[in-house]
Protein backbone atom coordinates (compact mmCIF):
# COMPACT_ATOMS: atom_id res chain seq x y z
CA UNK A 1 0.00 0.00 0.00
CA UNK A 2 2.93 2.47 0.65
CA UNK A 3 4.00 2.61 -3.28
CA UNK A 4 0.07 3.52 -4.22
CA UNK A 5 0.49 6.13 -1.49
CA UNK A 6 3.34 8.09 -1.75
CA UNK A 7 2.69 9.05 -5.32
CA UNK A 8 -0.27 10.72 -4.17
CA UNK A 9 1.91 13.07 -1.40
CA UNK A 10 3.88 14.05 -4.09
CA UNK A 11 0.98 15.31 -6.62
CA UNK A 12 -0.51 17.36 -3.43
CA UNK A 13 1.20 20.67 -3.29
CA UNK A 14 -1.38 21.47 -1.00
CA UNK A 15 -0.48 19.50 2.08
CA UNK A 16 0.97 19.33 5.48
CA UNK A 17 1.62 16.00 6.80
CA UNK A 18 -0.69 16.74 9.30
CA UNK A 19 -3.56 15.92 7.35
CA UNK A 20 -1.79 13.02 6.00
CA UNK A 21 -2.78 10.60 8.68
CA UNK A 22 -6.77 10.70 8.54
CA UNK A 23 -6.49 10.74 4.70
CA UNK A 24 -3.86 7.85 4.87
CA UNK A 25 -6.88 6.40 7.21
CA UNK A 26 -9.61 6.68 4.56
CA UNK A 27 -7.48 5.20 2.27
CA UNK A 28 -6.66 2.24 3.81
CA UNK A 29 -10.60 1.86 4.79
CA UNK A 30 -11.15 2.22 0.87
CA UNK A 31 -9.16 -0.59 0.59
CA UNK A 32 -10.17 -2.90 2.83
CA UNK A 33 -13.72 -3.18 1.78
CA UNK A 34 -12.43 -4.09 -1.63
CA UNK A 35 -11.37 -6.77 0.37
CA UNK A 36 -9.29 -8.22 -2.61
CA UNK A 37 -5.14 -8.38 -2.05
CA UNK A 38 -5.29 -7.50 -5.99
CA UNK A 39 -6.55 -4.48 -6.30
CA UNK A 40 -7.22 -3.85 -10.37
CA UNK A 41 -5.73 -0.68 -11.96
CA UNK A 42 -9.31 0.69 -11.78
CA UNK A 43 -9.48 0.48 -8.23
CA UNK A 44 -5.80 1.88 -7.66
CA UNK A 45 -6.94 5.01 -9.24
CA UNK A 46 -9.92 5.58 -7.19
CA UNK A 47 -7.89 5.10 -4.46
CA UNK A 48 -5.12 7.64 -5.53
CA UNK A 49 -8.38 10.28 -6.13
CA UNK A 50 -9.80 9.88 -3.28
CA UNK A 51 -6.71 10.21 -1.15
CA UNK A 52 -6.08 13.26 -3.56
CA UNK A 53 -9.87 14.53 -2.51
CA UNK A 54 -9.64 14.33 0.87
CA UNK A 55 -6.07 15.89 0.90
CA UNK A 56 -7.07 18.82 -1.05
CA UNK A 57 -10.35 18.94 0.99
CA UNK A 58 -8.29 18.82 4.20
CA UNK A 59 -5.65 21.29 3.41
CA UNK A 60 -4.78 24.36 1.89
CA UNK A 61 -0.96 24.76 2.72
CA UNK A 62 1.14 24.31 -0.15
CA UNK A 63 4.50 22.33 -0.29
CA UNK A 64 6.45 24.47 -2.06
CA UNK A 65 9.48 26.51 -1.86
CA UNK A 66 8.97 30.47 -0.69
CA UNK A 67 11.88 31.84 -2.33
CA UNK A 68 10.09 33.79 -5.08
CA UNK A 69 7.01 34.45 -3.17
CA UNK A 70 5.56 38.07 -1.52
CA UNK A 71 3.43 40.35 0.12
CA UNK A 72 1.19 42.72 -1.19
CA UNK A 73 -0.73 45.39 0.87
CA UNK A 74 -4.03 46.42 -0.13
CA UNK A 75 -4.19 49.44 2.60
CA UNK A 76 -8.17 50.32 2.19
CA UNK A 77 -8.81 46.59 3.15
CA UNK A 78 -6.75 45.54 5.70
CA UNK A 79 -5.52 42.45 3.79
CA UNK A 80 -2.73 41.45 2.07
CA UNK A 81 -1.97 39.25 -1.30
CA UNK A 82 0.56 36.19 -1.21
CA UNK A 83 1.71 36.46 -4.85
CA UNK A 84 4.57 34.42 -6.53
CA UNK A 85 6.84 36.24 -9.30
CA UNK A 86 7.41 33.23 -10.95
CA UNK A 87 4.40 32.54 -12.73
CA UNK A 88 2.86 35.77 -11.37
CA UNK A 89 0.07 34.91 -9.86
CA UNK A 90 -1.92 35.70 -6.78
CA UNK A 91 -2.17 33.02 -4.14
CA UNK A 92 -4.14 33.85 -1.05
CA UNK A 93 -5.67 36.33 0.08
CA UNK A 94 -4.87 37.64 3.81
CA UNK A 95 -7.87 39.43 5.69
CA UNK A 96 -8.14 40.91 8.87
CA UNK A 97 -4.78 43.01 9.23
CA UNK A 98 -6.48 46.44 11.03
CA UNK A 99 -5.54 49.71 9.31
CA UNK A 100 -2.81 49.43 6.53
CA UNK A 101 -2.24 53.03 5.56
CA UNK A 102 1.43 52.79 6.24
CA UNK A 103 2.14 49.09 6.22
CA UNK A 104 5.75 47.87 6.48
CA UNK A 105 6.78 43.91 6.21
CA UNK A 106 9.83 41.96 7.44
CA UNK A 107 10.08 38.46 6.75
CA UNK A 108 11.42 35.80 8.93
CA UNK A 109 14.66 33.65 7.91
CA UNK A 110 13.33 31.02 6.67
CA UNK A 111 10.98 33.10 4.48
CA UNK A 112 7.74 30.74 5.83
CA UNK A 113 6.47 33.83 7.41
CA UNK A 114 5.80 37.36 6.75
CA UNK A 115 5.69 39.79 9.82
CA UNK A 116 3.24 42.99 8.62
CA UNK A 117 3.21 46.13 10.58
CA UNK A 118 0.15 48.26 10.62
CA UNK A 119 -1.17 51.60 11.32
CA UNK A 120 -3.09 50.82 13.99
CA UNK A 121 -0.38 49.26 16.14
CA UNK A 122 -1.13 45.98 14.85
CA UNK A 123 1.99 43.45 14.46
CA UNK A 124 0.60 40.64 12.56
CA UNK A 125 2.55 37.24 12.00
CA UNK A 126 1.41 35.60 8.47
CA UNK A 127 2.27 32.05 7.21
CA UNK A 128 2.73 32.30 3.13
CA UNK A 129 2.45 28.68 2.30
CA UNK A 130 -0.71 28.74 4.21
CA UNK A 131 -1.90 31.83 3.28
CA UNK A 132 -3.15 31.88 6.73
CA UNK A 133 -2.74 34.82 9.97
CA UNK A 134 -0.59 32.86 12.58
CA UNK A 135 -0.88 35.50 15.62
CA UNK A 136 -1.61 38.97 15.83
CA UNK A 137 -1.11 41.73 18.82
CA UNK A 138 -1.84 45.17 18.95
CA UNK A 139 0.97 46.07 20.47
CA UNK A 140 0.73 50.19 20.28
CA UNK A 141 -1.91 53.02 19.40
CA UNK A 142 0.18 54.01 16.30
CA UNK A 143 2.68 52.70 14.66
CA UNK A 144 4.95 52.86 11.53
CA UNK A 145 7.46 50.08 10.93
CA UNK A 146 9.62 47.50 11.50
CA UNK A 147 12.87 45.04 11.46
CA UNK A 148 13.52 41.45 12.14
CA UNK A 149 16.97 41.02 14.02
CA UNK A 150 19.80 39.58 12.66
CA UNK A 151 19.33 36.45 14.01
CA UNK A 152 15.82 36.13 13.15
CA UNK A 153 14.53 35.72 16.84
CA UNK A 154 13.09 39.02 17.48
CA UNK A 155 10.91 41.25 15.72
CA UNK A 156 10.88 44.90 16.58
CA UNK A 157 8.32 47.73 16.06
CA UNK A 158 8.84 51.42 15.73
CA UNK A 159 6.08 53.23 17.24
CA UNK A 160 4.53 57.00 16.77
CA UNK A 161 1.57 56.36 19.90
CA UNK A 162 3.30 56.19 22.28
CA UNK A 163 6.66 56.50 20.73
CA UNK A 164 9.09 54.00 21.18
CA UNK A 165 9.88 50.38 20.26
CA UNK A 166 8.79 47.58 21.53
CA UNK A 167 10.44 43.96 20.49
CA UNK A 168 9.05 40.68 20.49
CA UNK A 169 10.02 37.07 20.12
CA UNK A 170 9.63 36.05 16.56
CA UNK A 171 8.01 32.97 16.85
CA UNK A 172 5.19 33.91 19.85
CA UNK A 173 4.83 37.62 19.27
CA UNK A 174 5.44 37.64 23.39
CA UNK A 175 7.01 41.12 24.52
CA UNK A 176 10.54 40.74 25.30
CA UNK A 177 11.95 44.82 25.29
CA UNK A 178 10.07 48.12 25.75
CA UNK A 179 12.79 50.87 25.06
CA UNK A 180 10.86 53.55 25.33
CA UNK A 181 12.01 57.01 23.34
CA UNK A 182 11.77 59.54 25.94
CA UNK A 183 14.01 62.75 25.42
CA UNK A 184 16.31 64.60 27.91
CA UNK A 185 13.28 66.77 29.03
CA UNK A 186 10.67 64.10 29.42
CA UNK A 187 9.25 64.55 25.60
CA UNK A 188 8.06 61.53 24.43
CA UNK A 189 9.17 60.82 20.25
CA UNK A 190 7.64 59.60 17.45
CA UNK A 191 10.43 56.99 15.86
CA UNK A 192 11.10 56.80 12.37
CA UNK A 193 13.51 54.58 10.22
CA UNK A 194 13.79 51.70 12.52
CA UNK A 195 16.27 48.85 10.94
CA UNK A 196 18.34 46.09 11.64
CA UNK A 197 21.99 45.91 12.09
CA UNK A 198 24.97 43.70 12.83
CA UNK A 199 25.43 42.25 16.15
CA UNK A 200 21.76 41.86 17.36
CA UNK A 201 21.06 45.61 17.14
CA UNK A 202 18.30 47.71 16.22
CA UNK A 203 18.75 51.58 14.83
CA UNK A 204 16.22 54.17 15.22
CA UNK A 205 15.54 57.63 14.86
CA UNK A 206 13.51 59.76 16.83
CA UNK A 207 11.23 62.43 14.70
CA UNK A 208 10.39 64.77 17.24
CA UNK A 209 13.55 64.49 19.42
CA UNK A 210 15.81 64.77 16.68
CA UNK A 211 18.17 62.07 17.68
CA UNK A 212 19.05 58.60 16.55
CA UNK A 213 19.56 55.45 18.85
CA UNK A 214 21.29 52.26 18.77
CA UNK A 215 20.01 49.12 20.85
CA UNK A 216 21.99 46.13 21.38
CA UNK A 217 19.61 42.91 21.68
CA UNK A 218 22.10 40.89 22.42
CA UNK A 219 21.01 40.09 26.00
CA UNK A 220 17.06 40.87 25.29
CA UNK A 221 16.67 41.01 29.10
CA UNK A 222 18.74 43.97 29.36
CA UNK A 223 18.75 46.51 26.23
CA UNK A 224 21.98 48.45 25.88
CA UNK A 225 21.31 51.74 23.86
CA UNK A 226 23.43 54.41 22.62
CA UNK A 227 21.97 57.87 22.12
CA UNK A 228 23.16 60.07 19.15
CA UNK A 229 21.62 63.54 20.16
CA UNK A 230 20.52 66.84 18.04
CA UNK A 231 21.07 64.86 14.40
CA UNK A 232 18.95 68.00 12.77
CA UNK A 233 14.99 68.84 12.76
CA UNK A 234 12.51 66.34 12.01
CA UNK A 235 14.46 63.33 10.93
CA UNK A 236 11.55 61.98 8.99
CA UNK A 237 13.45 58.24 7.73
CA UNK A 238 16.38 56.76 7.35
CA UNK A 239 17.77 53.53 5.55
CA UNK A 240 21.26 51.25 6.24
CA UNK A 241 23.54 50.74 3.38
CA UNK A 242 23.40 46.94 2.64
CA UNK A 243 26.70 45.92 4.66
CA UNK A 244 25.28 47.07 7.30
CA UNK A 245 28.18 50.28 8.01
CA UNK A 246 25.99 53.37 7.49
CA UNK A 247 22.80 54.55 8.56
CA UNK A 248 21.25 57.82 7.61
CA UNK A 249 18.92 59.49 8.59
CA UNK A 250 16.90 62.65 6.12
CA UNK A 251 15.72 65.59 7.96
CA UNK A 252 12.91 66.98 6.64
CA UNK A 253 13.54 70.25 8.76
CA UNK A 254 17.05 70.77 6.81
CA UNK A 255 18.66 70.74 3.72
CA UNK A 256 21.29 67.84 4.49
CA UNK A 257 21.00 63.79 6.19
CA UNK A 258 22.35 62.51 9.18
CA UNK A 259 24.97 59.42 9.24
CA UNK A 260 26.35 57.37 11.85
CA UNK A 261 29.66 54.83 10.65
CA UNK A 262 28.11 51.68 13.01
CA UNK A 263 32.00 50.35 12.49
CA UNK A 264 33.08 53.50 14.39
CA UNK A 265 30.07 55.24 16.55
CA UNK A 266 33.12 57.07 18.66
CA UNK A 267 32.72 59.70 15.55
CA UNK A 268 29.39 60.25 16.47
CA UNK A 269 26.70 62.30 13.74
CA UNK A 270 28.08 63.65 10.83
CA UNK A 271 26.29 65.86 8.83
CA UNK A 272 26.28 64.85 5.12
CA UNK A 273 24.67 66.49 2.03
CA UNK A 274 23.98 70.00 3.90
CA UNK A 275 22.25 72.54 2.43
CA UNK A 276 22.03 70.53 -0.49
CA UNK A 277 18.51 72.74 -1.30
CA UNK A 278 20.39 76.37 -0.65
CA UNK A 279 18.97 78.70 -3.21
CA UNK A 280 16.36 76.86 -4.13
CA UNK A 281 12.55 77.67 -3.36
CA UNK A 282 11.61 74.21 -1.18
CA UNK A 283 8.32 72.75 -2.91
CA UNK A 284 5.41 71.79 -0.51
CA UNK A 285 5.94 68.47 0.14
CA UNK A 286 2.29 66.53 -0.38
CA UNK A 287 4.08 62.46 0.76
CA UNK A 288 7.12 62.57 2.60
CA UNK A 289 9.78 60.44 0.86
CA UNK A 290 10.96 56.97 1.81
CA UNK A 291 14.44 55.92 2.67
CA UNK A 292 13.76 52.08 2.86
CA UNK A 293 15.50 50.44 -0.09
CA UNK A 294 18.85 52.05 -0.19
CA UNK A 295 19.98 52.96 -4.11
CA UNK A 296 23.41 51.96 -4.65
CA UNK A 297 24.62 51.71 -8.12
CA UNK A 298 28.63 51.45 -8.01
CA UNK A 299 29.87 53.70 -5.19
CA UNK A 300 26.80 56.49 -6.02
CA UNK A 301 24.25 56.47 -4.11
CA UNK A 302 20.82 57.83 -5.39
CA UNK A 303 18.33 59.82 -2.70
CA UNK A 304 14.97 61.10 -2.96
CA UNK A 305 15.79 65.29 -2.70
CA UNK A 306 13.36 66.42 0.12
CA UNK A 307 10.65 68.98 -1.70
CA UNK A 308 12.39 68.96 -5.05
CA UNK A 309 11.91 67.52 -8.55
CA UNK A 310 15.63 65.77 -8.05
CA UNK A 311 17.28 62.75 -6.91
CA UNK A 312 20.63 63.53 -5.15
CA UNK A 313 23.73 61.47 -6.48
CA UNK A 314 25.63 60.65 -3.56
CA UNK A 315 29.24 59.39 -3.68
CA UNK A 316 29.99 56.89 -1.18
CA UNK A 317 33.27 57.24 -0.53
CA UNK A 318 33.44 60.93 0.96
CA UNK A 319 29.90 61.32 0.99
CA UNK A 320 30.22 64.41 -1.05
CA UNK A 321 27.15 65.08 -3.83
CA UNK A 322 27.99 63.93 -7.02
CA UNK A 323 25.12 65.11 -9.50
CA UNK A 324 21.73 65.97 -9.41
CA UNK A 325 18.78 64.19 -11.94
CA UNK A 326 16.29 66.19 -12.85
CA UNK A 327 12.70 64.38 -12.34
CA UNK A 328 8.75 64.49 -13.17
CA UNK A 329 8.25 65.27 -9.31
CA UNK A 330 8.66 64.47 -5.93
CA UNK A 331 10.52 61.39 -5.81
CA UNK A 332 9.22 58.85 -2.98
CA UNK A 333 10.50 56.09 -3.83
CA UNK A 334 14.49 55.91 -5.27
CA UNK A 335 14.70 52.21 -5.69
CA UNK A 336 18.07 50.46 -7.88
CA UNK A 337 17.41 48.01 -9.77
CA UNK A 338 19.56 45.04 -7.96
CA UNK A 339 22.58 45.26 -10.91
CA UNK A 340 22.87 48.83 -9.79
CA UNK A 341 22.42 49.63 -13.65
CA UNK A 342 19.02 51.77 -13.43
CA UNK A 343 17.22 53.11 -10.68
CA UNK A 344 13.37 53.26 -10.56
CA UNK A 345 11.47 56.32 -9.62
CA UNK A 346 8.11 57.14 -8.32
CA UNK A 347 6.41 60.41 -7.38
CA UNK A 348 4.62 62.30 -4.54
CA UNK A 349 1.05 63.42 -4.95
CA UNK A 350 -0.07 65.07 -7.68
CA UNK A 351 2.33 63.90 -10.06
CA UNK A 352 2.24 60.12 -8.92
CA UNK A 353 1.28 58.34 -12.01
CA UNK A 354 4.11 58.07 -13.23
CA UNK A 355 7.80 56.46 -12.93
CA UNK A 356 10.96 57.19 -14.20
CA UNK A 357 14.45 54.97 -14.69
CA UNK A 358 17.85 56.78 -14.68
CA UNK A 359 20.48 55.17 -15.72
CA UNK A 360 22.93 54.97 -13.14
CA UNK A 361 26.06 55.58 -15.46
CA UNK A 362 24.65 58.86 -17.30
CA UNK A 363 22.58 59.99 -14.79
CA UNK A 364 20.27 60.68 -17.03
CA UNK A 365 16.43 59.85 -17.12
CA UNK A 366 16.22 57.16 -20.33
CA UNK A 367 12.48 56.19 -19.76
CA UNK A 368 8.97 57.51 -18.36
CA UNK A 369 6.36 55.34 -17.63
CA UNK A 370 2.46 56.28 -16.80
CA UNK A 371 1.31 52.80 -14.88
CA UNK A 372 -1.39 55.13 -13.56
CA UNK A 373 -3.06 57.46 -10.99
CA UNK A 374 -1.62 56.50 -7.47
CA UNK A 375 1.64 54.82 -7.90
CA UNK A 376 2.79 53.92 -4.20
CA UNK A 377 5.57 51.54 -4.26
CA UNK A 378 7.70 49.24 -6.51
CA UNK A 379 9.48 46.07 -6.21
CA UNK A 380 12.25 43.92 -7.56
CA UNK A 381 12.34 40.69 -8.00
CA UNK A 382 15.60 39.52 -6.61
CA UNK A 383 18.12 38.95 -9.24
CA UNK A 384 15.99 42.34 -10.97
CA UNK A 385 14.67 40.72 -14.45
CA UNK A 386 11.04 42.43 -13.22
CA UNK A 387 9.70 45.03 -11.15
CA UNK A 388 5.83 44.79 -9.27
CA UNK A 389 4.51 48.24 -9.43
CA UNK A 390 1.33 49.24 -7.15
CA UNK A 391 -0.88 51.51 -8.44
CA UNK A 392 -3.84 52.50 -6.30
CA UNK A 393 -6.35 54.22 -7.94
CA UNK A 394 -6.22 51.52 -11.04
CA UNK A 395 -6.47 48.47 -8.18
CA UNK A 396 -3.98 46.58 -9.51
CA UNK A 397 -0.35 45.41 -9.50
CA UNK A 398 1.42 45.76 -12.76
CA UNK A 399 4.60 43.96 -13.49
CA UNK A 400 7.60 45.45 -15.96
CA UNK A 401 10.03 43.58 -17.54
CA UNK A 402 12.81 46.01 -16.37
CA UNK A 403 14.99 45.43 -19.78
CA UNK A 404 12.50 46.25 -22.56
CA UNK A 405 9.98 48.35 -20.04
CA UNK A 406 7.02 46.29 -21.42
CA UNK A 407 3.86 45.95 -19.27
CA UNK A 408 4.13 41.78 -18.53
CA UNK A 409 1.37 41.07 -16.16
CA UNK A 410 -1.48 42.40 -14.21
CA UNK A 411 -2.71 41.63 -11.70
CA UNK A 412 -6.33 43.03 -9.27
CA UNK A 413 -5.86 44.62 -5.76
CA UNK A 414 -7.70 46.71 -3.40
CA UNK A 415 -6.05 49.66 -3.48
CA UNK A 416 -2.20 48.16 -3.08
CA UNK A 417 0.43 49.91 -1.53
CA UNK A 418 3.78 48.17 -0.24
CA UNK A 419 4.66 45.48 -2.03
CA UNK A 420 7.96 43.16 -0.27
CA UNK A 421 9.32 40.54 -2.02
CA UNK A 422 10.46 37.20 0.72
CA UNK A 423 14.06 37.68 -1.08
CA UNK A 424 14.21 40.67 1.44
CA UNK A 425 14.22 37.82 4.45
CA UNK A 426 18.49 37.82 3.85
CA UNK A 427 18.95 41.44 3.32
CA UNK A 428 20.17 43.20 6.26
CA UNK A 429 17.82 46.58 7.00
CA UNK A 430 14.69 45.28 5.09
CA UNK B 1 -50.24 82.91 -5.48
CA UNK B 2 -48.81 85.25 -3.98
CA UNK B 3 -48.46 82.73 -1.28
CA UNK B 4 -46.68 80.37 -3.47
CA UNK B 5 -44.08 83.33 -4.85
CA UNK B 6 -43.86 84.44 -0.72
CA UNK B 7 -42.70 80.81 -0.04
CA UNK B 8 -40.78 80.40 -3.24
CA UNK B 9 -38.93 84.11 -2.36
CA UNK B 10 -38.23 82.49 0.86
CA UNK B 11 -37.00 79.34 -0.19
CA UNK B 12 -34.52 81.68 -2.78
CA UNK B 13 -33.52 83.58 0.40
CA UNK B 14 -32.69 79.81 2.38
CA UNK B 15 -30.57 78.90 -0.46
CA UNK B 16 -28.88 81.74 -0.90
CA UNK B 17 -28.13 81.95 3.03
CA UNK B 18 -26.53 78.01 2.85
CA UNK B 19 -23.25 78.10 3.20
CA UNK B 20 -21.14 78.16 -0.23
CA UNK B 21 -19.52 74.82 0.26
CA UNK B 22 -22.95 73.10 0.03
CA UNK B 23 -22.99 74.01 -3.37
CA UNK B 24 -19.95 71.58 -4.15
CA UNK B 25 -21.72 68.50 -6.21
CA UNK B 26 -21.55 65.14 -5.15
CA UNK B 27 -19.20 63.98 -7.69
CA UNK B 28 -16.42 66.43 -5.77
CA UNK B 29 -17.41 65.90 -2.81
CA UNK B 30 -16.42 61.96 -3.09
CA UNK B 31 -13.35 63.35 -4.96
CA UNK B 32 -12.23 65.14 -1.94
CA UNK B 33 -12.94 62.11 0.48
CA UNK B 34 -10.81 60.04 -1.70
CA UNK B 35 -8.14 62.59 -1.44
CA UNK B 36 -8.86 62.94 2.48
CA UNK B 37 -8.78 59.32 2.91
CA UNK B 38 -5.52 58.47 0.81
CA UNK B 39 -3.75 61.13 0.28
CA UNK B 40 -4.12 62.61 3.69
CA UNK B 41 -4.50 59.67 4.67
CA UNK B 42 -0.77 59.06 4.51
CA UNK B 43 0.77 61.45 7.31
CA UNK B 44 -2.67 61.49 9.28
CA UNK B 45 -3.79 57.56 9.29
CA UNK B 46 -6.59 56.57 6.85
CA UNK B 47 -8.64 56.25 9.64
CA UNK B 48 -7.66 59.79 10.70
CA UNK B 49 -6.39 58.24 13.87
CA UNK B 50 -3.01 60.15 13.33
CA UNK B 51 0.46 59.17 11.94
CA UNK B 52 2.93 61.56 11.63
CA UNK B 53 0.43 64.34 11.30
CA UNK B 54 -1.98 64.85 14.13
CA UNK B 55 -5.31 62.58 14.55
CA UNK B 56 -8.40 64.12 12.66
CA UNK B 57 -11.37 62.70 14.32
CA UNK B 58 -14.31 64.84 15.42
CA UNK B 59 -13.19 64.67 19.13
CA UNK B 60 -9.63 65.94 18.33
CA UNK B 61 -11.62 69.10 16.21
CA UNK B 62 -14.16 70.08 17.98
CA UNK B 63 -12.37 72.87 20.26
CA UNK B 64 -10.63 74.19 17.36
CA UNK B 65 -11.35 77.03 15.20
CA UNK B 66 -12.90 76.19 12.03
CA UNK B 67 -11.23 79.15 10.36
CA UNK B 68 -8.24 77.71 11.64
CA UNK B 69 -8.46 74.37 10.20
CA UNK B 70 -9.37 76.07 6.57
CA UNK B 71 -6.06 78.36 6.76
CA UNK B 72 -3.68 75.38 7.77
CA UNK B 73 -5.01 73.58 5.06
CA UNK B 74 -4.99 76.05 2.41
CA UNK B 75 -1.14 77.35 3.50
CA UNK B 76 0.18 74.63 5.41
CA UNK B 77 1.95 74.93 8.66
CA UNK B 78 5.09 76.19 8.82
CA UNK B 79 7.47 74.51 10.65
CA UNK B 80 5.86 71.14 10.26
CA UNK B 81 5.54 68.76 6.67
CA UNK B 82 1.71 70.26 6.48
CA UNK B 83 2.11 71.26 2.83
CA UNK B 84 -0.31 74.45 1.63
CA UNK B 85 -3.46 73.14 -0.14
CA UNK B 86 -4.14 76.32 -1.81
CA UNK B 87 -4.23 76.15 -5.86
CA UNK B 88 -5.11 72.32 -6.02
CA UNK B 89 -8.38 73.14 -3.18
CA UNK B 90 -10.22 75.92 -3.59
CA UNK B 91 -11.49 77.74 -0.63
CA UNK B 92 -14.70 76.70 -0.44
CA UNK B 93 -13.82 73.00 -1.03
CA UNK B 94 -11.42 73.56 1.89
CA UNK B 95 -14.48 75.19 3.87
CA UNK B 96 -16.43 71.67 3.18
CA UNK B 97 -13.53 68.98 3.54
CA UNK B 98 -13.41 70.78 7.28
CA UNK B 99 -17.38 70.41 8.14
CA UNK B 100 -16.71 66.52 6.59
CA UNK B 101 -13.94 66.60 9.33
CA UNK B 102 -16.02 67.92 12.02
CA UNK B 103 -18.67 65.38 11.28
CA UNK B 104 -16.70 62.42 11.24
CA UNK B 105 -17.85 61.88 7.59
CA UNK B 106 -16.76 59.42 5.60
CA UNK B 107 -15.31 57.47 8.42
Amino acid sequence: MIPVLSPVRGQNKGVRPLFLLPCVDKTLCFLKKGSDPFIGARELVCAVLLTCMALTANAECLIRGSGDLGVVGERASGSVQIIETTGKTSLFRVEGLGDLSHASVVFSRDARYAYVFGRDGGLSKIDLLCGTLVKRVVQAGNSIGGAISQDGTLVAVSNYKPGGVKVFDAKTLELVADLPAVDGKGTPSKVVGLVDAPGQQFVYTLYDAGEIRIADLRDPAKPVVQDFRQIGRLPYDALITPDGRYYIAGLFGEDGMALVDLWDTDKGVRRILDGYGRGEEKLPVYKMPHLEGWAMAGRFAFLPAVGQHEVLVVDSTSWQEAGRVAVHGQPVFVEARPDGRHIWVNFAHPRNDTVQVIDAETQQVIKTLKPGKGVLHMEFTPRGEAVWVSVRDRDMVQVYDTRTFARIAELPAAKPSGIFFSARAHRTGL
Amino acid sequence: MRKTGKLLFSLAMMIQSIPVSAALDTARQAELLYLLKHDCGSCHGMTRKGGLGPALLPENLHDRPATLMVNTILDGRSGTPMPPWRGELSEQEVQWLVEALRRGEGL
